[in-house]
């Protein structure tokens, strides 16, 4: 048997050794990955809207500031965006809430 | 050691046959041990593949002709980094570094994902074992490296115009862009696969999307380099379909990279850029078949490579694939979100989605035409310069303009007298400039006029954006003006860094525009003593000198360059004659004026016989403005991808709970 061939076999068996490895190990670990439920899907999409609304508010102020947005456009943005940063507030908290009391391990 | 390296390729294949089926089950069933095991073979993909890569590298180091790839491209003549380069010069070590780039990006994305986003990563995994099983599918069974033969005294020799310093880094770049454009794929596919309906994978994957748009970018630039330097025609794009190649992925990922915002700060365009995503990939893939397919010579050629076929079933593959799966989840992709108003940020972006995308559709059939022609007509047909020169005016104009108009509009909604306030300055500085330009004789050409007056625009809005944003930060937070510029920068990084990488387009256009709008032109042929004029300038041949290169004959014809009064030295031009290669190339004389940023470009066409010779001389203003932009261009890009630790601590908080990895 060549050189090359001797590790070419080695480079296979460590690669199937190593590939092996998480089911040789003694492990305690959970036996199943989560997928998030559908009340953490929400609670994402609602952590969207209200990160989305807060950088918009964010960036509102900063061009009402060096003046690339006039008053009258600041006036007309800036409510509904409130509203929106608000109304998302609002819904997260709860539903946070209730996700951590969800998640939360069994007792004992 | 051909064996070592086949053996290495061969595991690389098992261990991604490995992960696409472990990873399939894993992500299906939600087994943990076994989704660990299969990103564990995925990683492993980097260490196999890098054995054949180095064992290749090896080969090529020690001009052992036994192989017959090392063979193809090198002599004993070759300096070694064109040696070594060599790697990447011919098909089978292309698919090579193909799949070593594709196995560094999957283990750095899978490394970087496997905890922060596990429930993402865990469909990914099987999603880029698919695009890895295909390159290694066809290292081991259609087009190997590894091929050997009886080794021959000498090698054949690497085409002379690959032999240029550029080339050494050109490629590198080409194909960190197009591999790169696999993660975002993968981030995408994998996260209609896991149903998800969030913007995760967008975020997951923005630095690596900018880093294979910004190697695409960066390389596109070194390749024109190198075509104006090397190639020796006088131009430095010339539309031909393999620099095409890799301008339609650059542009699909433009789009995505402008409509990725769009979903990010409104919610919106979530299936154009699912639809985006998969173009820009598809087009990597589509730049590879065309390059290394034979295609391009012609449909028989096509017929006859080993590998032509096989690009386009797995071009097939991935288009009908990844379409049918964005059919299944369409109901996912809906959005709430409308356009308010057609005068908005987000609208001018989806104009600029448009235009980029029917830019890059019109220049995909520009390449596809003659293919289809010649398969269905049975005779060949050329899509000239003039065809693609059009549609980059009709296009290429108003997104320019459009580059100076976005910044300038809010979000949502704009009413007409804020845009007249927000305008008012760029445009008075555009009119000036093309008032001036006009006055000074541009209008010889109106498309290069236009370009410059909408560059103004673009440059004033650039202008007045920075001035206006550190204005309001020093009124916000105090201090110097030199720190509200910083701290401006730093916490907008993707708008100021997409500001500058803006400001290296208009420095691209510009010099495109004086380069190819702009130019002078003259020939003639010369004996010793004779003068030409082009320009300002009068060059006077004086000699014919012959010299002895690394592994090439150089013949060069001197002349002296004089432009009014002044003496402005010797420069050479001529050719290289390569005694292995049993080729001949043309080497230009280049004298740059960095003031104004003009070359006298030099191409000696014919040296005759009897001492004559035939030289062809532009004169190019302002075309170093091109190479000025590729620095630009970088250090933008760098801006926008530099890490930020606030907006990486407030993602984290947003994402937090909702990666549980484990439930008993």
């Amino acid at each position: 048997m060549s050189l090359a061939l001797l590790l070419g076999a080695l480079l296979a068996a460590a690669c199937v050794v190593l590939v092996a490895l998480p089911y040789l190990r003694p492990d305690d670990g959970p036996g199943l990955l989560d997928e998030p439920g559908e009340l953490e899907r929400r609670r994402l999409e609602l952590a969207e809207t209200r990160d989305r609304a807060l950088a918009a508010l964010k960036e509102l102020e900063l061009d009402h500031r060096a003046g690339r947005v006039s008053d009258t456009d600041y006036r007309a943005l800036v409510g509904p965006l409130r509203r929106e940063a608000a109304e998302a507030l609002r819904a997260l908290e709860p539903r946070a809430a209730g996700a951590q009391r969800v998640k939360a391990p069994p007792p004992g | 050691m051909p064996e070592l390296g086949r053996a290495a390729l061969a595991a690389t294949l098992g261990l991604v046959l490995y992960a696409l089926v472990a990873g399939a089950i894993a992500a299906r069933t939600r087994r943990r041990r076994l989704a660990d095991s299969a990103q564990t073979a995925l990683l492993l993909t980097f260490a196999t593949t890098l054995v054949a890569t180095l064992v290749l590298l090896a080969a090529f180091a020690r001009n052992d002709y036994g192989f017959v790839y090392v063979w193809q491209l090198t002599s004993d003549q070759l300096p070694i980094l064109y040696t070594l380069a060599a790697l990447w010069g011919g098909q089978e070590g292309s698919l090579l570094f193909w799949l070593l780039l594709l196995t560094i990006y999957s283990a750095a994305a899978v490394l970087l994902n496997r905890r922060s986003s596990r429930d993402l990563t865990v469909w990914v995994v099987p999603v880029l074992a698919t695009v890895m099983l295909f390159f290694s599918f066809m290292l081991v069974f259609v087009s190997s490296p590894f091929a050997t033969q009886a080794a021959p005294d000498d090698g054949r020799g690497l085409n002379p115009s690959l032999q240029n310093p550029y080339m050494l880094t050109h490629p590198i770049f080409l194909y960190l862009g197009y591999v790169g454009l696999t993660i975002p794929f993968a981030f995408a596919i994998g996260s209609l696969l896991a149903r998800r309906t969030d913007e995760r994978w967008i975020v997951t994957t923005r630095r690596a999307t900018l880093v294979a748009w910004t190697a695409l970018g960066v390389g596109q630039i070194l390749g024109s380099k190198w075509a104006y330097e090397e190639v020796g025609w006088g131009g430095f794009y010339a539309w031909d379909p393999v620099e095409n190649a890799a301008l339609m992925p650059w542009l699909a990922a433009t789009a995505f990279l402008h409509s990725v915002m769009v979903q990010e700060k409104r919610g919106m365009l979530r299936l154009w850029n699912m639809l985006l995503v998969i173009l820009a990939f598809a087009l990597s893939i589509f730049g590879t078949f065309l390059t290394r397919s034979g295609i391009l010579s012609s449909v028989h050629s096509f017929t006859e490579s080993p590998i032509g076929a096989w690009f386009l079933g797995f071009l097939t593959f991935v288009v009908v694939g990844s379409l049918a799966l964005v059919l299944v989840r369409l109901p996912l992709l809906r959005t709430r979100a409308k356009l308010e108003s057609l005068v908005s940020r987000e609208a001018s972006f989806l104009y600029n989605n448009l235009l980029l995308v029917a830019l890059t559709l019109t220049i995909l059939w520009g390449v596809l035409y003659p293919i289809v022609h010649e398969a269905v007509v049975g005779e060949a047909r050329i899509v000239g310069p003039g065809y693609y020169n059009f549609f980059l005016k009709v296009f290429g104009l108003p997104l320019l303009l459009l580059m100076g108009i976005g910044p300038l509009i809010a979000w949502r909604r704009a009413s007409l007298r804020g845009l007249g306030a927000a305008f008012a300055w760029p445009a008075a500085i555009a009119l000036a400039t093309g008032a001036a330009l006009l006055s000074l004789g541009a209008g010889s050409s109106i498309p290069g006029l236009i370009a410059y007056t909408f560059s103004a625009f673009v440059l004033a809005s650039i202008g007045l954006e920075f001035a206006r944003g550190t204005r309001a930060r020093r009124a916000l937070a105090g201090g110097t003006w030199p720190a509200a510029f910083s701290a401006l920068v730093g916490r907008n990084r993707r708008r100021y860094g997409g500001y500058v990488v803006h400001a290296a387009i208009v420095l691209l256009a510009i010099g495109i525009a004086g380069a190819s709008a702009y130019d002078t032109v003259s020939e003639g042929r010369l004996a010793r003593g004779e003068t030409l004029s082009v320009g300002d300038y009068r060059l006077t041949y004086t000699d014919l000198v012959e010299r002895q290169g690394a592994n090439a004959t150089l013949v060069r014809a001197r002349l002296e360059v004089a432009r009014g009064d002044d003496e402005l030295g010797v420069l050479e031009a001529g050719k290289n004659a390569y005694t292995v290669e049993r080729q001949v190339s043309n080497e230009v004389g280049i004298r740059t004026d960095l003031l104004t940023g003009t070359d006298l470009f030099v191409i000696a066409e014919q040296i005759n016989p009897d001492g004559t010779v035939f030289l062809r001389v532009f004169v190019k203003p302002l075309v170093n403005l091109l190479w000025l932009a590729g620095f630009v261009f970088l250090f933008g890009a760098l801006i926008t991808m530099w890490p930020d630790a606030r907006e990486q601590r407030r993602l984290a908080l947003r994402y937090q709970g909702t990666d549980v990895p484990a439930r008993p």
